[in-house]
Parts: C-alpha cells; structure tokens; sequence
C-alpha cells in the first residue's frame, strides 16, 4: 500500500492540495466570493513555483470556463473551482465543455443560489446544472473530496467528459478535519500523462473544434455525449476500484451504510450522510433497523443498482438539499423515484427538503425522520413532501 | 477521555477564536486523535462576538452538524460574559474557562453561574503581553485547557508546539520561546 501522510486541513486546502498535486497545465479562476478559497491558495502555490501551471486570473466566471475550455481543446489539463453564483455564471460554457468532450475538472462547493442573497451550504448550484452532461461526484468530507479530485482526473479523461467534484460549503469547505495525504509522486503516477486524442496542438492532425452543426447532424453529436455519460458509469467504478487497490480507500457509486437488513432508510448527499451515520449508529444500539445509502455519483444516475440496494426497504426518505421548483419533489428523490418505478417497487417514499442557505440539520432531526419512518412502515399515514424545520 | 469532546470557543472577531480551534485540534492531531475545527459560519466583523467550535475524538468523526452542547467553553474576552450567553448547552459537569484576572468565585457570583458547571479562569492576556509581547490570549489558553481537562498529554502537546514553531520562525528564535513560556505559564497559572 503506498504510505500517505496525516495531516489537519480544512475542505478547501484538502482540494488545493489535490489540484497542487495534479499540477494541471492550466487553471483558470475568478478567485473571490462567492468562489470559495480553492483558487486563491491554488494560486500560491503558483506565485511560490510548486507546479508548473499556467494561473490565468480571469474576469468572471464565464470567463474562466470559456479558459477552461481554450485549454482543454488545445490539449491541456484544465481545472478551475467556483460555487453558487458561480457556477450559474458559467452555466453557458459548461454546456460547451460537455458537448466538446472536454475532460475539465471542477471543484464546485456547494453553497445557495440568490436570491435572498446567501452563501451557505446548499445544492441548488450543482443541481441547477445537473443535465449539463458533466459528471458530478458528491463527497461527504475532506478526506473524499480530496480522493475523488484525484480520481476525476482519470475518470474525466478516460470518459472524454467535463467532471465536478463538490463538498458542502462552510461544513466541509472551511472546517479542519483529519485526513490523509498522498505523496505526490503516487498521485502522479496514479493520473498518469495525459495524452489527448484529438487537440488543437497537434498540428499533424488539424481539426475544427465547436463548428455549426444543423439538424442533419446536430442530434448524432449529442447522442454522443448522451451515451458517453451513460457509459462513464464503468469508468467511474474502474478508477475508484483501483485508487482502492493503491491507497486503501475504496468508493463505489454510491455508499451503503447498514442497509443490508434495515426496514427503513434515508438517502442523503454529502456531509448529511455522514451525520445520519451517526445516527443510524444510535438507532442500531436500541435495536431500530435503520440504515443509509449516500449516493457519491449523481451523474450519472445509478438507477438500476440504487433500485436494487432498496427493493428490501418498508419505508425510504429521500433528503435533498434543493428544490426542483416543479411544484413536486426535489431531485434527488425524483431520480429515486423513477428508479423505484422502472424496478415495480411501490415503496413508501418521503421526500424531506432541508438545509437550504445553510439551515443547521441536527441529529435529532434526522431521528425524527427515521422515527417517521418507522411509523409510516407500521401504516401511519405520512405527508410525502416535507421542510424540515422551516417556520411556515 | 469519553469518546467524543466537543468545545465551543468564545472571542471577538480578529482575538483568534478560529486560529485556537485550528491550533488545538493540530495539536490533538499530533497525539492520534481525529478532529474537526470549525468557526461559526456568520459575518467576521473585527470585535464582534465570534465563536470556533472543536471535536476531538479517539475514532473517525462522522458527525458534521454544529456543537450545540460543549463539554468545554473557552472565552477569550471576559467582556463576553456580560453580553453572550458563554453557558448556552453546556451539560453538567461542563467546564468554563475565562481569561480574566479574576477568581473562579468571582465569576460565578459575578454572573449567578450554576454550581453544576465547572469554572476555571486564567489571566491569559497578562501572560501572554510578558511572554510574547503581545496580548495574544489564544495561546496560553491552550495550556490552561490542558491543565483544567486533561485532555491531551502536556509534555506531548508542548514538544509538538516547540517542533512547529521552530519550523515556522527560523529566524525569530525569540517568538518560540515566548510562546512555549506562555503556554507553560497559563498550565500553571490556571485556577479552578
């Protein structure tokens, strides 16, 4: 097993320290609110001559992803960071990396969208994009958030496809955790040289990169892109088997905690898993059989294999840190939902909106939930759609 | 030591709230545990009420909700006590601990603390303007937290500084020394 090193670092060190590790060939940034500080340390270690990447300080964040994808086209490692506002500035540009097929990597930090203006954790920037054709990878702490930047690296340029990472703000972003560091000549060794396919670079091969496509071949290009994200689900599951093999660390699509013999559930992205495993171990003791399956891969959508690790459940909620503003349920639990259905599972299932702008979520709230839960699998009729702890 | 220790920091914004957290929990590190640091996500105003929170525990720390009932509370500024509740969740048994030049049984007369909470104080602002040269409670206090909970090994804790300092101020020998002066001073200062 390659040694690694113990060290306290905050969300956000721990992702510049992965991209510090990575050395790209370029990063482009528009370091400051509501952009967490990512980029801004990244960008020290530029000043300081520890990688070789060009720093390319842009004016916004449409901007950075447009020098995002100059690079990525031209056949270069390109990385940026952002959140919130962010993140919806860049929306346009990150439809052009997918459809280019440009193996981008992002840190998102998840933090609210305006308005009201706010900062806090959230999901609403990273769902707001979901169908951007990116791949998106949810951490619960620091420790994954810096596995999986090193494993997007692999899996972006394996896929042929743009890749985000995300933590949650403030609660993995700026708060010091233990975790452990690889040594960079490992994770050099483990991203490998990255050898484009096709680039602007590579004057041997001239190629036309984001021309006009009219509907006689538009829809062929996006079936494409449709079926490479269909088809990163492997790649994704091949490069966290083996970043497991060589560090000790293993990750799947998504995460099963206590489940195989629970009666109830709850799914839950990011930091939240890791309270509700608090939890679930406090429930356990009494002998309540609760369990968790925290989805680590949101795009794409493991449906099928998240059907089946909860066809055994009497009652599931599905917890999502935004809303779809579709009059019905969040995202998550819609993509639950459809899993559900595609599998004939009529399964008892609440959806619980929670946490928006960083409302504080508390372990007695997630035992109310699983208390609910197992009322409702008792026959106790329960609202399907809930705020949790919201004054109305 | 129980499994999980959750302390809550008091200061105001620029005294160093967060950077106590940040160091003490490094310092936990040090000594095998696992951590969490973390400051209260509000608006950083110079002088303000601040808080920085820490969980120190001998296994993985999955819990990412905010501390709500400290074991320990540490106030940086005395001034605190008459403006924040510093008491607020703390269970019983729970320990206080103030930087003021005052006694542990003048504070709790001074503001009617209850008996079932345990009071420490320490004059880490004088200490810190002797040895360091600048009032820069923070520091000290991590000593006095030491002798008052037992928490971490002291002699550990100590060598583990001195190692980071010297690493940090190569060129200020001076700077290690009155830092390492103030932490043993606050460890045997601390009354309670």
């Amino acid at each position: 097993m390659a040694k690694s090193n113990i060290v306290a670092r905050t969300g956000n060190e721990a992702m510049a320290e992965a991209m510090r590790q990575i050395n790209p060939d370029v990063v482009a940034a528009y370091p400051i609110t509501p952009a967490t500080e990512i980029v801004q340390i990244f960008a020290g270690y530029v000043a300081d001559g520890l990688v070789k990447t060009e720093f390319v300080p842009v004016e916004s964040e449409h901007s950075a992803m447009s020098a995002c994808i100059g690079a990525s086209a031209a056949g270069g490692r390109a990385m940026t960071g952002t959140s919130s506002q962010g993140l919806a500035l860049m929306a346009e540009m990150l439809h052009i990396a997918s459809g280019l097929r440009l193996p981008i990597v992002m840190a998102d930090v998840n933090r609210a969208l305006s308005s009201p203006i706010n900062i806090h954790c959230d999901h609403s920037d990273t769902m707001m994009i979901k169908d951007a054709g990116w791949i998106q990878i949810f951490s619960e702490n620091a420790q994954e958030g810096y596995d999986n930047m090193i494993q997007a690296i692999r899996i972006a340029e394996k896929a042929k496809l743009p890749t985000m990472v995300m933590t949650d703000g403030f609660i993995i972003s700026h708060g010091m955790e233990r975790i452990e560091i690889l040594n960079d000549e490992d994770v050099q060794k483990f991203i490998g040289e990255y050898k484009p396919e096709h680039y602007l670079l590579n004057t041997e091969k001239p190629i036309t990169i984001g021309a006009l496509d009219l509907p006689d071949y538009y829809f062929e290009h996006r079936r494409q892109t449709i079926e490479a994200i269909r088809n990163s689900k492997s790649i994704i599951e091949d490069v966290s088997k083996e970043f497991g093999q060589k560090f000790g660390r293993t990750y799947g699509l998504f995460e099963n905690y206590k489940l195989d013999d629970a009666e109830v559930a709850i799914v839950a992205l990011g930091s939240t898993a890791g309270t509700t495993k608090t939890v679930v171990d406090a429930l356990r003791a009494k002998g309540l059989k609760v369990g968790l399956l925290k989805p680590r891969v949101f795009r794409p959508f493991p449906k099928a294999e998240i059907a089946d690790a909860l066809k055994s459940l009497k009652a599931i909620a599905v917890m999502d840190r935004s809303d779809s503003m579709n009059g019905n349920e969040g995202p998550v639990c819609l993509e639950v939902k459809a899993a559900l259905f595609d599998k004939g599972l009529n399964k008892t299932l609440v959806n619980y909106i929670y946490g928006l702008g960083g409302r504080e979520i508390r372990t007695q709230d997630i035992e109310g939930i699983y208390k609910e839960l197992i009322d409702a699998s008792k026959g106790k009729a329960i609202e399907k759609i809930q705020y949790l702890g919201v004054r109305e | 030591m129980k499994e999980l220790t959750e302390i809550r920091w008091h200061g105001r914004g620029g005294q160093g709230a967060k950077t106590a957290a940040l160091l003490f929990a490094d310092a936990a590190l040090a000594q095998g545990l696992y951590i969490q640091a973390f400051p209260e996500y509000g608006p950083e105003r110079m002088g303000a009420p601040v808080s920085a929170f820490n969980r120190i525990s001998s296994k993985p720390i999955l819990l990412h909700s905010g501390v709500t009932n400290p074991d320990i509370v540490i106030v940086l500024d005395p001034t605190l006590v008459e403006s924040v509740d510093v008491t607020e969740g703390i269970p019983d048994n729970g320990v206080l601990m103030i930087n003021t030049e005052k006694t542990p049984e003048d504070i709790k007369k001074t503001f009617n603390i209850s008996s079932s909470i345990k009071v420490f104080t320490v004059d880490a602002s004088k200490i810190s303007k002797e040895t360091i040269g600048r009032e820069i409670p923070n520091t000290p206090m991590l000593g006095a937290l030491i002798k008052a909970t037992g928490i971490l090994g002291f002699k550990e804790m100590v060598e583990d500084t001195r190692k980071k300092l010297e690493k940090k101020f190569k060129s200020k020998p001076e700077v290690i020394g009155g830092n390492l002066k103030a932490i043993e001073r606050a460890y045997n200062e601390v009354k309670g």
